[in-house]
Parts: C-alpha cells; structure tokens; sequence
C-alpha cells in the first residue's frame, strides 16, 4: 500500500493523466451503451416522420401523440396488457417467496429421511433447459383446461419450480447463526414459528432480491405467454409489443417505442431503487441478472 | 446440549415408541415445508422430463394418441434434416462468438473499474442497466430498429461517409447483430468479475512489483489464475444461456428465424416444430437433443477444469 501510494506520490500527473484515460474509456463505453435507450425514449416523443435517419436525442417537435396512439392500442388497450403483466408477476412474487422460502428452509434446517437425495435431484434441475419438460407440460396444462389463462404460468412458482431461487435462499439462511434456532426451541417455538418468526425476519434481503428478480423475469419473460396465451385480452406486456411489430410493421414505429418504453418502465423502477441490492444479489450469488 | 444430558442409559419400550413417534412427526413436519417443491418437481419436472424422453421415440401431433416409432425421429434429425443441422450451425457460432466476446469485455471493464476509479458506483450501475432490460422484447425491437436500412447505426456510419447495409435483413449480418445485443449485456458477468477481482489481495501485485513483473506479467501470471474460478462459473452460465436465447431471435425474424434462416437458433426451431406444426414427438427428441449437448459441455468442463481452475482453498 505504502509502496504503491508514494509512486504516485512522486509522479502526480501521471497518476492523474492514468485516471483521466480510465474515465474518458469509462464515459465512452456507457454513452455508446447507453445511447439507443436514450435515442429510443427521445424517439418516442417524435413524430413518425422524424425517427428515421435522425440519431439527435432532442425531438424537434415533442408529441406525446405516440403515447395515446400506443395505449389506446389495436383492438385492445395496452393497459389491458399492462394489467395482465402485473397480475402475473405479482401472482408469481408471492408464489416463488413462499414456495422457494419453505423448500429452502427444509433443506437448511431439518432432517428427514432421503433429505440428501431430494436435495441432489433440487441441483440437478438447475442445469435442467426448460425446453425438455416444455411438451409434457404443454399437454398437462392443455388437459386441465388451463391454456389460454394465467394458470399455467403461475402456478409453478407456487410449486418452486425456479429452483435457482431455493438455492438462493438456502444459502442466506444457512448463513444465519443456529444459536437463534436454539433459542427458539428452548422458548418451546416449532419449525413452523422458527421460520416464521426467526428465519423470515432475519431473511429480508435475500427474500427481497428473490422477489425482485421474479418480477423481472416474469415481466420480461416472452416464451411462456407466446406458448399459453392465445387471446388477445389476455397478452401480457411482451407479446403486445410483439402485435405492434407484426401488425404495425414499419409504419408506427414512434407508438411501438412508447409503449417500449411503458414496458420497460416497471424494471427502470426497480433498477433505479433497489440497484444496489440487485447488484449484491449478483456479486454474492451469481444471479444471472 | 441439555436435553442429550437427560436421555438415561437405558432405554425402556415406551419411551422407544414415543421416540420412534417423534421422529414420524418430525419427518411429516419437514416434508409439509418440502411440499410445494416436491409436488412441483414430482408433476412438473420429473414427470415431464420422462415423460419427454418417451415421446421422442413417438409420433404425436396432440390430435391422436403417441404411436411409438422407436429411434426414427433422432435417425430424421441426424441423418434427414437441413434445418436441424443448419440451426446447430447458427446457434454454435452465436455461443462461440458471443459468449467470449461478452466475457472478455466484462473482465476488461471490471478490471479498469478496479482501479480505485471515483464514480465506481455510477459506472457499475450504467454498464449493468443493459443486462436487466435486455430480456425485455422491447429491447429487441430497439435493435431492429438500430440495425435496420435506415437505423441509427448506419446513420452513425454515414458520418465517416460509410454506406451501411441492412444489417437485420441480410443473411450475411443478421446473426451478427444478435451476437451484439448478447455482448450489450456484459453488465452481470462484469459484476461478478468485479466481485472477484477484489478478492486477489493488494499485496500479492506488490510483491510481484518489487520481483519486477511488469503489469502485462502481473495480468497473465497472477490476475487470470486467481480468477479462474470466476472465469469458469460465469463460462458455464454464459454458455448454457447462450444455447437457450430464443426471444431476441423470434423479434428480429418475427419467428421465422429469417432472412433464410440465419438466425435459426435452435430453441426457435424446436418451438416451429413443436408449436407451429405440432410435431410434438419430433420436438421432444430435439430437446433431449440439447439436453444431452448442454449435459456433455457442462460435464467436459467440469472434468477438465482441474487443470485450469485454480482454487486456493
């Protein structure tokens, strides 16, 4: 430390000229990264005929037309998609706390018979590609009469099914002194009022980045509701945007990157509150974010 | 503790059965929190996943029961079929480009970013905003619209006088443009490597400074040996998502994987064949298909990761 700090000691500039580089890199990455976002959201405030060909970030003529054409939408009202993304990722939040909280506490604190196997088999469905149980699922829920309702994309969480976020919490809780568990037991407490009352509370980070990371992903995710919904007032966010592209095409491009940007606004929201939490959750667990 | 003080020595029949009770409960008690998973990994993985396995070997369209064809669908898909081996060909080069690529650009931020640079927080927040939108089918049309004739690079490229083509709509650059959108959010890899980074104690660079490495010595021999663990993990994750990409793919090609299907990803071929023409068997097989490669490469790496990965425990 010493050794390094008189270096730069004796020759300021350079250190100075060293870290004014750094910056110029720095600042230049982020704005290339950062750029199309930006231009997108000016975008949303052109008209039509002033997106194409025009990289400026400041519309000429702001219009928040784009906006009112996008929501009142097709045949059906963005808000309907709107709505329908956030029954499903708040359904999905309360599934996957809950289910994963319990699962996780199992496999951390108790002991039962085949426990090692169970949990062995849990790992083994991290690796698992979804792709491989997507057909029987798609005959399972199709046989139940789910398809075309919300069903068969929430009620997995309820049953863990992400089994990433298990292992996530599983971790935070084994991280949690036993000595509290004791206490617990001693005060006459059963599993069930330990997790409650001991795990729980002392878990709020870990269960927040769960149900932060499930509301994303449920938000963002396009695969599930292309496959399950069929009905255009049932579309969640993603697969409207995706009507706007096949049916608009190339002519109400402005009206497509309004709602973009309604649709991105929810994550944004998330992003710019709880960055540093998303940012520990994956420095410490390697969340794919 | 006290309670283990109080068991006496011996035993009487009684007490044995309310111990052997106990225990019956206890077990009930721990699977009642095990529940939901179980439940869920019995009728939604484990059933599914056997269940799969066996309609690979079958014909089903959903309309008619399964008819059992033995092996004939992977004897199609190997010996037969142009799509499934150009969309193997698409999708390795998409991994081998833009899995490298993505790591490559994270560790070399995240190593300029562990300079001690003022503003840490800010930059780490801005590089990571791409890898938490870039799921988002908005993020996809964006990028339709970046790379199209007349998007926002070639009126950037225009600048210098350059005459850009439609990148998304020719075959010769589509891929491509996918393989950028990936490198785009190199914002999680980063931050993990970051996290890494900061683990290597300051002194160890002090002592090989004072031994006379010079920073390109100090990078090859003490930064990248430490950090392959990092490098290992974030490789294995990278490329397993890197194999299942599908949303960016469906947007710019509206779900043809077109033009000419250059941007057939795999995943996108398994959902023509399983949703649009309802070839449920054949799509089975080709999911085992990926199963078994995803399988083979996380194995292989594991194997040979003795002799890369350097853990210092």
């Amino acid at each position: 430390m010493t050794d390094a700090s008189t270096t730069v000691a004796t020759t300021p500039n350079v250190g100075r000229a060293r870290s004014l580089l750094y910056h110029v890199i720095l600042c230049g990455v982020s704005l290339l990264m950062l750029y199309p976002l930006l231009w997108m959201l000016a975008s949303s405030f052109k008209p039509d005929d002033e997106i194409f060909g025009n990289a400026s970030l400041w519309p000429d003529t702001f219009t928040i037309d784009a906006y009112i054409r996008g929501w009142s939408g097709l045949t059906v009202s963005f808000g309907t998609f709107f709505w329908n993304s956030l029954v499903i990722a708040v359904l999905s939040v309360i599934g996957n706390v809950f289910s994963c909280s319990l699962a996780a506490y199992a496999f951390a604190r108790l002991r039962f018979p085949l426990k090692n196997f169970w949990f062995a088999l849990m790992l083994g469905t991290l690796m698992l590609p979804y792709h491989v149980t997507l057909i029987p699922q798609y005959v399972l829920f199709l046989n139940l009469d789910w398809v075309n309702t919300f069903l068969p994309l929430v009620v997995p969480k309820f049953l863990a099914a992400d089994a990433f976020f298990i292992f996530l919490l599983y971790q935070f809780f084994r991280g949690i002194p036993r000595e509290l568990d004791e206490a617990a037991i001693i005060d006459g407490a059963g599993p069930w009022r330990i997790f409650w009352s001991v795990m729980l509370p002392l878990s709020v980070p870990a269960l927040a980045t769960a149900a932060i990371f499930t509301f994303i992903w449920t938000w963002d995710d396009f695969f599930g509701p292309l496959i399950y919904l069929n009905d255009a007032s049932q579309y969640t966010v993603q697969l409207g945007l995706r009507t706007f592209v096949d049916s608009t095409g190339k002519s109400d491009w402005s009206a497509l990157f309004a709602m973009s940007v309604v649709a991105l606004i929810p994550v944004l929201l998330f992003f710019v509150v709880f960055q540093r939490l998303l940012i520990e959750g994956i420095a410490t667990t390697g969340l794919k974010g | 503790m006290t309670t283990t003080a109080q068991i006496p020595l011996t035993i009487s029949e009684p007490e044995k059965r309310s111990k052997r009770r106990g225990e019956l409960s206890r077990a009930l008690v721990s699977y009642s929190f095990l529940a939901p998973w179980l439940i869920g990994f019995l009728g939604l993985t484990l059933g599914p996943t056997l269940a799969s396995l066996y309609l690979s070997f079958t014909n089903f369209d959903l309309l008619q029961d399964p008819q059992f064809i033995g092996t004939a669908n992977y004897q199609r898909i190997v010996t037969n079929d142009v799509k499934f081996w150009h969309s193997m060909q698409v999708t390795f080069t998409y991994v081998i480009l833009a899995v490298p690529l993505k790591l490559a650009f994270a560790l070399g931020l995240a190593m300029v970013l562990n300079r001690g640079i003022a503003g840490l927080p800010l930059y780490r927040a801005l590089f990571y905003l791409p890898s938490l939108l870039g799921a988002s089918v908005a993020i996809a049309v964006l990028w339709r619209q970046l790379f199209a004739k007349d998007g926002l690079v070639n009126v950037a490229l225009a600048l210098f006088g350059i005459d850009g083509p439609s990148w998304i709509s020719d075959p010769n650059y589509s891929l491509y443009t996918l393989v950028l959108l990936s490198i785009w959010q190199f914002g999680s890899p980063m931050i993990i490597f970051l996290a890494g980074l900061r683990q290597i104690p300051p002194d160890v660079y002090e002592a090989a400074s004072i031994d006379g490495a010079n920073k390109m010595q100090q990078f090859v021999k003490i930064t990248l040996p430490l950090l392959t663990p990092v490098i290992f993990f974030n490789g294995i994750v990278q490329t397993i998502d890197a194999f299942k990409a599908f949303t960016p793919a469906f947007i710019i090609s509206e779900g043809t994987g077109g033009p000419i299907d250059s941007t057939l990803f795999y995943t996108l071929y398994l959902y023509q064949e399983g949703f649009a023409y309802f070839r449920m068997g054949y799509a089975s097989a080709l999911a085992w298909i990926l199963l078994i490669i995803i399988a083979c490469f996380t194995a292989f790496s594991f194997l040979t990761s003795r002799y890369w990965v350097h853990y210092n425990d």
